[in-house]
Order: structure tokens, then C-alpha cells, then sequence
């Protein structure tokens, strides 16, 4: 028998201009891919079951979630108030603050101030905002090399894939899929996929590109009003690198990082890593007030949409999200699919919150990527009410014209007939009819899927009804 | 006691024996039970697609059937979540809060409302493992959950317990969802079926003859998906066990 | 658009679409009514699962195993007063006018930490400890000093230190740097530093 390569990396969701994604399409490519499927599946219930056990420990946990959503609900609500006051403080620290409406006006700001500097490598931290806003396939127009620092995101940039995990970017990856991307763009090794060997690689291959960056960039975990400072969480270091190597520190930060004061942001360190990984706190929480001395530090504040958000009635809260990941990691859904499988920048059960207010076209199936099982909204360190938003937006979309057509007209098919005792009962045929055989709500489904991969339900020979009838007749009374 | 017993549709066609142990249970604790005729459905396969509105019609008729009991009782947690939780399509009058207040899940209507302390008729000597439905169990709050930093608890583990001969065990992932999630399992037929077999292996592991569950919806989905396996575990509607049923 | 109609257009949007509730900011506690009384041996043992290691000073004074501990390890970069002056070693002095990348060839680093915190085993590096911020993440192993008296219980103590609104550039470092982004296995050293040994030496002076 010819020996068998490793086994291929499935590749995420099909995008087709602005048609709706096919998550369930991808899905079922990762789900054909085993060993893939396995190890995605384990390694995040790991740091489910990791994060559970960090909430055993601290004894005030359900305490720091209801703070954590308070003081975001408050800030939210005064987001005005508590940018101002941060852009004041920012600049009496000798920081530059920039404002940009859109991911093109982010990315335009950052060409300029680079442009300014001369800087033609930028070295960066990983930044889901840079993410939303196409930040490097801008900065490539621009003439300007950009390297994620962070191993995950470095892997996917190298392979040309966005990130499939807001914190673990590459975790739908198995350690042969880093061997073949290192072999090809960084010169390892292909044959050795060795998880402390990749890493060395990347890491001798990443260091001369950080000493020699004119230029570094870092997301913002949190920004605090009352010092102007901004706090970046990571367990490489990779974020201190960027920022205090070259003289020119570029910060991206989403309006909604904001948070009043540094009380504030110990419940916040307190929950993000615990939620995230299980681990008490990242290697470095980083707090960047002011540039050093002889270097230049600039915050660039960006709305991309969230202003929008905040004026859904119903899904204004997904703001407070602080990208921990945990409903990624606690959802069935997500384990078994492979987040690239949702097509979006954020994927898993807060992508399908957050995605649709992105395009709602396009993400419209999103919301029934999901069992709306509840766990995500347990798992939440900031008490979002993922699973109830994901059954509003479903309502949102199917008012407003963005689901199947013949799903609607078979629900309000299904509507007519289960609000009609005599239409219900006469559908319901007396013998061991096809349609005995499936339930209710396949009834009228033209994709007869059930089977594919399970067992029917056996069919009983009469119904609970024809069963009370018989002994017990209309009035109730026992035969 | 008035109790007006609802019978949810998949229920109604196919486990025709959950309807029947759940109407003979609560006679056994002195209900006076009556099922309306009129019966259909509870609305949620079409809030649960979205199409909230369509449901209107559904949710008035089951207020039309239940507005004049004391209780409303359902062998199925997803329903009743629905009816509790999410059942307003339909105008919230004084007769549609107290058919919500009102409708019970059987487990929580033996435990918080009948409070019964034992059932005497029953035994059921097999290793058993419990399903508790997402509904059920985080809307419904029937039983702690793992994701939670609260007192352990569980209504329907109280309950068994009182069942003589009953062994429960574990599975590796208790609070994991098996994917059936209503239209989910039709719509999305390649994850939701890839969860049920994950979910009936990791029952198969734990060594439990039997799975049982206060919830048929998500059983029929794992049984299906066992049986698929080629696995050998029984499903049994918890109301079956507690109302002595012999296997 | 320029920044400014940008700026002015967000705070429009912000205000035309904020929700019209008006929330108090809550209090945080300090939650530190269980604080560990032994808060060395709290913060060490938290140290150690994070992937860091205690200096053990075996009986010497906390200098002298220091010194140790550095001897013949190539270049030594620090602006710790304990090593001054031992010529049978390779410091190299942190000046704040040097570039950050002229400690890229470091082997050790050795820095004095502003204050430990016991629930998360992490250190408070700041940039007047550093003095150049990249000698905490250049060098191949770093080496922290902390003074015992100088442990906080928690973050919620941890942030009402002044450190974090005083300086500008302030990091809580918990253990080495590390990543398990490859099928989750864990390395220490992905980026920043390789190692971290924390040795307990009461502030000079």
C-alpha cells in the first residue's frame, strides 16, 4: 500500500461575492476530515473544562460576570463621556489620537502615519479590529510589509486564511498543516512537525523581522478613561515586542474598549484569561499610558459599525463582548465546524450576533448555525444573552426577508395547520403512512435529511390521541 | 387539582407511551387530568425558525385549550420552555400569563409542585445515564448546570433516586448538547447528526444500559443516531421509569 | 473625511444611538477577605504553575546566588545595583539613552520588579525598572528580582498600586513567554523571554 500523506487541511466556507454563506457546506468538509475533527473538537472542550475549572476557584466568579456586564452596560451607555475623557488623558500623556469612521479610514490613517515615519515594515500583535478592517491586504497597496508576531496569527497570515479563533487563530490546524505552511514560506523542515521545533522556527525565522520593523502596531484589550492608557493581553510577549521595539507605536482600538477606570479593569484582567484559556492571567497584561521616551505612540479609535450596533434594541449588549472566546469554545456547533466554516471575521456563536449588523445579507443564514442550546450565554464572562440574541436575529431576518423562501412559506404553512385542530388531525394519515414517519416539521420539508445520519423513530401503531380516544373517549372518562 | 395534560405533536406520533405514563403518573398522585381534544402544537418550530409571527394562530389555540386549568403539564421540557419563555406572539392577555405561569414540565411538576417523596410502584434495576434537555436545563432551570459557579443540584436525579433498583451513571460530557435542537436537525442535518453520534458514544462509554430523559425530542434524535452506531442503548422517557414500567 | 468630521460624526452616532438608560457605575470590592496569609508562598506556588521558577539562594545570601546563577551565561544586561561591580562578569549596564535593539544579543536580563501579585503569580515590570522596556523581552532568560513586603493579594489590589497610573508603560509578566498554538501544546519562549527566575531580595537602600 502506498503510504498516506497527512491528512488534508479542509479549508473554510466558499465565498461568493455577496451571496449568503454556506456555513453548513464547510461544516461538512471539516466534519469529513477526522483527525481534524478530533483534535479541533478536544482541544477546545479542553479549554472549556480548563475554564471551568478556574471558576471553581474563585469563589466570587458569578459576582465578577455580574460587575463585568454592569460596568460594561454603564460605559456603553456613556460612551461619549468616557471616550472624551480618555482622549484628554491620552494626550496629556503625549499619545496621538486619530478617529476613523470605517475600516478604509483606519487603514488610510495608518498608511499615513507610516507614510510620515517613512515606515515601510510594520510588525504587529494580533487584532481582531485589524481583522474587520482588511488591514493587511490594505497595507500590501500600500507598499508596506506587515508580520504577525503573534505564532497563531503568523501561521494563518503565512497561509493565507484568516483566523478561525478570536484567541486561538490557528487552532483548526493540526501540527502537519504547520509543517507544510513553515516548509513552504519559512524554510523548515516539511518532514519534521515537531510542535517545539515549528515554534523555534517561527521564532528564529520572526526575530531579525522585529529588530529590523520600522514600525509596530497592537490591539487594545481594554482602554481605560481614567488614565488614557490602553491594556494589551498576550501570552508571547509578542504585543511588548512590537510596541517598544521600533520608536513608533501604532494602537488600533475599537470604541467599545473603553472602560471607566483601572478598579474596573482588574474584573475584566480577571475574567479575560480564565474565560479565554483557563489560565489565571495572560504571560503579559500590558498597559501602554504614554509613548517612551524619544518614540512616538498613536491610537487610532475606530467605529466600523458599532455605532450602529449600539442602536439595536436587541443586540446593543453584543458590545460589551471582550473577545474571550469562551462561547467558541463551549459550542457544539463551533467544535464540530471549524470556525472558517462561518465565513466571517468572528465566528462561532458571537459571530452570529455580531456578523449579520456587518451584512445582513450575507451572514443572514448565520443565526441557524446554532442549536441555540444556551451554553454560550453561561460561559459569557461579561453576560451576553448570546443564544437569545441568535433566536432574535432569527426573527430580524425572516421579517425582513433573508431567509429561504421556502422555509418561510413552509413555516407559515406549518402555522396554518398547527393553529387548526381539524386540518392538523386530518394530515395526520390513520395507517403507517410516509408521512407517519417523520416528524412533524419534516412533514413539509422538501430536503428529506433526517436519515442521512440516523435512524428513523419507529412508528407506533396508533397516536397518543387515537389512544385516549379509544379508552378513554372525548369526555375523558376511563372505558 | 385540575390539570389539563398537553401532548407535544412529535409525542403525540411517535412515543404515544410518554403521553400514556405521564397521564397515568399524575393520576396516581390524585390529578385530575383531562386532556383538551383540541390540541395541536405549542408554536415553537416556528419561533424557533424565526418566523415568530406565524405562530401567533398556534399559541392563541393552545390558550384556547389550557386557559381553565390549574395547571398545564407536558412531558417535554422544550415545549414548555417555549410556552414560559418565549410565547409571545400572541397578545399577552390575562388568560395567556396563566397558562404560562401555569404550564409545568412534568419533572418540576412532581418536584416543586406535587412534591412527591417517592414512587413506591416503581423499579427499574439498570445502569441509567440522564439526558437533561438545554431547554430544560437552562431555561427551565431543572437542574444545575457545569458552565455555573452555583449549589449542585437536580430535580430529575432527585427524582430517580427514588426509583428502587436504578443505577445512575455519568458521561464524560453532561451538559453537552446533542444537537437536535428542532429545526436545526433537519436544516443542518450534517452537524446536528455529527452531535447525536458523539452524544450516543459518549453514553455507550459510560456503561449505561439505558439513557433516559424528561424529554422525547432530543431521545428520538440520540436513538436515531445509536442506533445508526450500531450502539446498544435503550431510550426511555423518564415518565416511564417513574410510573413503574417494567423492562 | 478628516479625523476630526470623523470624530465629530462617531460622537453624533453615539449619541443619536445610545440607549436611554442612565446605570450606575458599580463599586468593585477588593475581594481580598480570603487573602492568603502567607502571601510569599501564595505567589510562589502561582509563579511556578504559570511556568516560572523560584531563585532557591541554598543558604547563600540572595546576592551571591545571583550571581551564580549568571556566571559565565554570556552577556548579562541589567541596571540592578546587585551586580555592580563584579568584573568576572559580562554586564552590560542599561542606560535609558540606549537603542532597544542593542540588547537583542542579551543572554540574561535581570530586572527588579515593582511589586508581585500573589493570585496570578505575576510580576509589575515598569519602565523605570527596565529602564529600556525591551530588556523584559529581548533577552533569552530573564531574572526578576522582588522584594517579599512587596506583595499585593489580588488584581483588584494590584490596580490600586499607583504604578499602573504613574508610569507609562507598566506590565503584569506571568511567567515566561508562551504559546500553545499548535495543537495546544505548550512552549515557553514563543517570542519574549525563554525562561523566568524570580529571586525574593528586599530592596536596597
Amino acid at each position: 500500500m502506498p503510504a498516506r500523506g497527512p491528512e488534508p487541511q479542509p479549508r473554510g466556507a466558499i465565498i461568493r461575492g455577496n451571496r449568503p454563506i454556506d456555513q453548513q457546506e464547510a461544516a461538512r468538509r471539516f466534519m469529513d476530515a477526522p483527525e481534524h475533527l478530533a483534535m479541533h473538537d478536544q482541544r477546545l472542550w479542553d479549554l472549556r473544562k480548563k475554564r471551568d475549572g478556574q471558576k471553581e476557584i474563585i469563589e466570587e466568579w458569578e459576582d465578577l460576570r455580574q460587575l463585568a456586564s454592569d460596568i460594561k452596560t454603564h460605559t456603553l451607555t456613556h460612551l461619549d463621556t468616557y471616550l472624551e475623557q480618555f482622549e484628554k488623558n491620552a494626550i496629556a500623556n503625549g499619545v496621538r489620537i486619530h478617529w476613523a469612521k470605517d475600516a478604509a479610514e483606519h487603514n488610510s490613517i495608518v498608511a499615513g502615519i507610516l507614510r510620515s515615519k517613512n515606515a515601510r515594515s510594520l510588525i504587529k500583535s494580533k487584532s481582531m479590529l485589524t481583522e474587520e478592517c482588511g488591514f493587511r491586504e490594505a497595507m500590501a497597496h500600500e507598499g508596506i510589509t506587515v508580520v504577525e508576531t503573534d505564532l497563531g496569527e503568523r501561521i494563518q497570515q503565512l497561509d493565507n486564511e484568516n483566523p478561525s479563533h478570536v484567541v486561538v487563530p490557528a487552532v483548526h490546524k493540526l501540527r502537519t498543516d504547520v509543517a507544510e505552511v513553515f516548509a513552504k514560506t519559512i524554510g523548515s523542515d516539511p518532514n519534521n512537525s515537531d510542535v517545539s521545533y515549528l515554534t523555534e522556527q517561527q521564532r528564529e525565522h520572526t526575530r531579525p523581522l522585529i529588530l529590523k520593523a520600522d514600525a509596530g502596531m497592537t490591539g487594545c484589550n481594554f482602554a481605560v478613561a481614567e488614565t488614557g492608557s490602553v491594556v494589551v493581553c498576550t501570552n508571547e510577549g509578542n504585543a511588548d515586542l512590537s510596541a517598544n521595539t521600533t520608536g513608533l507605536h501604532i494602537v488600533s482600538m475599537g470604541i467599545e474598549k473603553i472602560i471607566p477606570n483601572l478598579n474596573s479593569l482588574a474584573v475584566f484582567v480577571r475574567m479575560l484569561s480564565r474565560s479565554a484559556l483557563g489560565s489565571p492571567i495572560t504571560q503579559y497584561t500590558s498597559h501602554f499610558r504614554g509613548p517612551r521616551r524619544g518614540a512616538e505612540m498613536h491610537i487610532v479609535i475606530v467605529d466600523n459599525g458599532r455605532t450602529d450596533r449600539l442602536g439595536l434594541e436587541k443586540f446593543w449588549t453584543s458590545l460589551k463582548c471582550i473577545r474571550c472566546g469562551a462561547c467558541m469554545n463551549t459550542c457544539p456547533v463551533f467544535r464540530r465546524s471549524g470556525g472558517l466554516s462561518y465565513g466571517a471575521t468572528y465566528a462561532g456563536p458571537i459571530g452570529l450576533i455580531i456578523d449579520p449588523t456587518f451584512n445582513r445579507h450575507k451572514y443572514s443564514t448565520l443565526p441557524f448555525s446554532s442549536t441555540m442550546n444556551g451554553s454560550c450565554t453561561n460561559v459569557c464572562p461579561v453576560k451576553i444573552n448570546i443564544h437569545e440574541q441568535i433566536a432574535d436575529w432569527r426573527q430580524v431576518l425572516a421579517e425582513n426577508h433573508e431567509i429561504p423562501a421556502f422555509k418561510k412559506s413552509m413555516m407559515k404553512a406549518a402555522g396554518a395547520l398547527l393553529a387548526s385542530p381539524k386540518l392538523y388531525r386530518a394530515s395526520l394519515p390513520m395507517a403507517d403512512s410516509a408521512l407517519r414517519h417523520l416528524p412533524r416539521f419534516v412533514l413539509y420539508n422538501r430536503l428529506n435529511t433526517w436519515t442521512r445520519g440516523r435512524e428513523m423513530p419507529h412508528v407506533p401503531k396508533e397516536t397518543f390521541h387515537q389512544w385516549y380516544k379509544r379508552t378513554r373517549g372525548v369526555d375523558g372518562k376511563k372505558k | 387539582m385540575r390539570v389539563g395534560l398537553f401532548v407535544p405533536c412529535y409525542v403525540d406520533a411517535f412515543h404515544p407511551e410518554v403521553g400514556q405514563a405521564t397521564l397515568e403518573l399524575l393520576e396516581r398522585f390524585g390529578c385530575e387530568v383531562e386532556y383538551p381534544f383540541d390540541q395541536t402544537c405549542c408554536g415553537q418550530p416556528m419561533t424557533n425558525s424565526g418566523c415568530h409571527k406565524e405562530s401567533k394562530a398556534t399559541e392563541e389555540l393552545f390558550v384556547r385549550n389550557f386557559k381553565d386549568y390549574d395547571y398545564i403539564v407536558a412531558p417535554s421540557g422544550s415545549c414548555v420552555n417555549h410556552i414560559r419563555n418565549n410565547f409571545d406572539a400572541v397578545a399577552q392577555t390575562d388568560d395567556v400569563k396563566h397558562v404560562r405561569a401555569r404550564t409545568y414540565e412534568l419533572v418540576e411538576f412532581l418536584h416543586d409542585v406535587l412534591k412527591v417523596d417517592g414512587f413506591p410502584w416503581a423499579e427499574f434495576p439498570h445502569k441509567v445515564t440522564l439526558h437533561n434537555n438545554c431547554n430544560a436545563l437552562r431555561g427551565l432551570n431543572i437542574a444545575s448546570m457545569t458552565e455555573l459557579r452555583a449549589e449542585k443540584f437536580s430535580k430529575p436525579r432527585d427524582l430517580l433516586g427514588m426509583v428502587k433498583g436504578l443505577e445512575l451513571v455519568d458521561i464524560t460530557r453532561p451538559d453537552e448538547c446533542c444537537g437536535f435542537g428542532g429545526t436545526f436537525s433537519v436544516f443542518e442535518e450534517a452537524t446536528s447528526a455529527r452531535m447525536g453520534q458523539d452524544k450516543a458514544r459518549d453514553q455507550a462509554k459510560s456503561g449505561a444500559e439505558y439513557v433516559t430523559s424528561s424529554d422525547s425530542s432530543c431521545m428520538m434524535h440520540q436513538e436515531g443516531c445509536a442506533k445508526r452506531l450500531g450502539l446498544p442503548t435503550k431510550y426511555i422517557h423518564i415518565s416511564q421509569i417513574l410510573n413503574g414500567e417494567r423492562v | 473625511m478628516s479625523s476630526t468630521d470623523s470624530r465629530a460624526a462617531i460622537f453624533a452616532a453615539i449619541r443619536a444611538n445610545r440607549p436611554n438608560i442612565q446605570p450606575p457605575l458599580p463599586e468593585v470590592p477588593l475581594f481580598d477577605e480570603k487573602a492568603p496569609s502567607d502571601l510569599v508562598t501564595a505567589f510562589s506556588e502561582m509563579l511556578v504553575k504559570m511556568g516560572g521558577k523560584v531563585l532557591d539562594p541554598q543558604g547563600q545570601d540572595p546576592v551571591s546566588a545571583l550571581r551564580a546563577a549568571v556566571a559565565g551565561q554570556g552577556i548579562i544586561a541589567t541596571c540592578v545595583p546587585e551586580l555592580h561591580g563584579d568584573a568576572s562578569l559580562q554586564i552590560r549596564q542599561i542606560l535609558p539613552e540606549m537603542d532597544p535593539h542593542s540588547l537583542a544579543d542579551v543572554e540574561i536580563g535581570v530586572v527588579r520588579a515593582a511589586f508581585g501579585v500573589a493570585e496570578t503569580g505575576s510580576l509589575c515590570l515598569t519602565d523605570d525598572g527596565l529602564i529600556v522596556n525591551t530588556s523584559g523581552y529581548l533577552p533569552q532568560h530573564l531574572i526578576v528580582l522582588l522584594d517579599p513586603s512587596q506583595i499585593v493579594a489580588n488584581l483588584h489590589n494590584a490596580y490600586r498600586r499607583p504604578e499602573l497610573s504613574t508610569h507609562r508603560y507598566a506590565v503584569f509578566q506571568t511567567g515566561p513567554s508562551a504559546t500553545a498554538d499548535i495543537e495546544g501544546v505548550l512552549i515557553h519562549g514563543a517570542q519574549g523571554v525563554r525562561s523566568l527566575r524570580v529571586l525574593f531580595c528586599p530592596k536596597q537602600g
